[in-house]
């Protein structure tokens, strides 16, 4: 590359900032088409002529054209703004996350350490939305967030940081180096208990109490319309995206697989997907856990099996040298 | 448990054919029987009025009056016999028991399968009779009777009883 450094940097983030808008709907129109064949239905079939593949275009215009509405009694410009802190943190963390050997935007030595503080502070964006919508429903929805966040930190910490002890670095790209096949067995349990905890980190049914439709309405996202509410939707299927790309970084080896400097990208993209169905999977065949089921998955299962992890991980890097 | 099981469900339904029909673009294959609209074979009609009669909502509309038909033969007595002047069925009302059609002696009053006669106004419901009529076209003959059912007794008045 003989490109300028400035210029290569703005290519770089703008790469970025179409992959985060554009991946989101592509597992957005997954869940939509593998949700209904799931059930035994077709899903969206209009929109686009072929297969309804244009319904999340549609429902984006939809979203554009609503009034939009600011209760009374709302703090009216925190109110405005919790969309943006629901959403941008997943843009940050996508800017550090290794696509191919030498395909990231931003390969920062300590990744995985930004990644983890940067991706619990888009849960934030949630908690103000439920305070600030001055409904008692949202406020409700707000707390669960909150509660959620603390039980189920701590499990993905705890998680990520044994894969960084594994491999000895904390570079995404350097984990991706380390990581061998053998990972696949070794590290099951930390990739579970990542991947369930990022699940909860995200709301994402079965651990969406805080959104619990049936009995508080949407949690803290009552209040919202328009694009704002759809930019929730569209930091929900965000941090999808950003849970699954870290997923597969940190345990299914990124961009492993037969020629990684030509196909790289194709690994990465295919596990991150593989992952994304999961998600939906997951989704589809379990109803919502309970508030104080929930609590009890992740301190009395995820946060004994993240330690019991961490330990064995720290006794065979000695061991083993 | 449960959690795979529920995994291993969802997986495999996704693997069949799903159940939607796509209904406007593929019409429905409806059994012969299907409760659609109502169809009038007036020519059948005597205006007995036991459907107008018996329609749990008053939704069928019969006006006629008499006429007298001279004798067929020579000497004879002149008849006096029902003209149909009106019969219409607002489907506005109906509730598709299809006791009309249960009741009617002279077998005037049928089930088709028709459906899609939505209006935007309420009064273009009202089906009149010619409109009724045109119906008729659409009534698919009856159902084969079942191999080992009694035989009817239409069938036990003509001697075929199987």
């Amino acid at each position: 590359m003989t490109l300028p450094a400035a210029v290569e940097v703005v290519l770089r983030l703008a790469a970025v900032l179409v992959a985060f808008l554009l991946l989101p709907l592509v597992v957005g129109q997954m869940e939509h088409k593998a949700m209904a064949h799931m059930q035994a239905r077709l899903g969206p079939m209009y929109a686009g002529a072929f297969h309804g593949w244009a319904q999340l275009i549609a429902d984006g215009v939809k979203f554009a054209q609503k009034e939009y509405v600011v209760p009374a009694r709302a703090d009216r410009s925190i109110f405005s703004l919790a969309p943006a802190i629901a959403l941008i943190p997943y843009l940050l963390v996508l800017i550090v996350v290794p696509i191919a050997p030498g395909w990231v935007a931003l390969d920062l030595d300590i990744g995985l350490f930004f990644v983890l503080a940067v991706l619990s502070v888009s849960v934030l964006g949630s908690l103000v939305a439920g305070w600030a919508s001055a409904n008692k429903y949202s406020l409700l929805g707000g707390l669960r967030v909150a509660a959620q966040l603390m039980a189920y930190e701590l499990p993905l910490v705890l998680a990520g940081s044994s894969v960084a002890m594994a491999a000895g670095t904390l570079s995404l790209s350097g984990i991706i180096e380390a990581w061998s096949p053998w990972w696949l067995i070794w590290q099951a349990p930390a990739a579970v208990v990542f991947f369930l905890a990022g699940l909860a980190e995200l709301a994402r049914p079965p651990f969406d109490m805080p959104v619990a439709d049936s009995e508080i309405i949407f949690g803290p996202f009552t209040e919202y319309t328009g694009l704002r509410f759809a930019l929730f939707l569209l930091a929900e299927y965000a941090g999808i995206v950003v849970l699954c790309a870290l997923t597969a970084v940190l345990f299914l080896g990124g961009w492993r697989g037969p020629f990684p400097e030509q196909l790289g990208w194709l690994w990465t993209l295919a596990k991150v997907f593989l992952l994304a169905f999961v998600v939906i999977w997951v989704r589809v065949s379990n109803p919502r856990l309970r508030e104080d089921q929930l609590q009890r998955l992740a301190w009395q299962a995820l946060v004994p099996i993240a330690l019991v992890q961490l330990a064995v991980t720290g006794v065979w890097r000695v061991v083993a040298g | 448990m449960g959690f795979v099981k529920g995994l291993a469900i969802t997986l495999r339904t996704m693997t069949r054919r799903s159940v939607t029909r796509q209904y406007p673009d593929v019409k429905p294959d409806l059994p012969p029987r299907s409760r659609g609209a109502i169809g009038l074979l007036e020519e059948n009609c005597t205006v007995c009025m036991l459907c107008a009669r018996e329609c749990p909502d008053w939704c069928i509309y019969i006006d006629s009056h008499k006429e007298t038909v001279p004798p067929a033969v020579e000497g004879g007595r002149a008849r006096s016999r029902n003209q149909l002047d009106r019969f219409a069925i607002d489907f506005s009302l109906c509730m598709y028991c299809g006791i009309c059609i249960e009741v009617c002696p002279f077998d005037a009053l049928f089930w088709t399968p028709e459906f899609e006669y939505a209006t935007y106004d309420i009064l273009d419901l009202t089906h009149e009779r010619d409109v009724l009529r045109e119906w008729m076209w659409t009534v698919p003959p009856p159902p084969a009777h079942d191999v080992h059912a009694a035989p009817t007794k239409e069938q036990l008045a003509a001697g075929d009883a199987g």
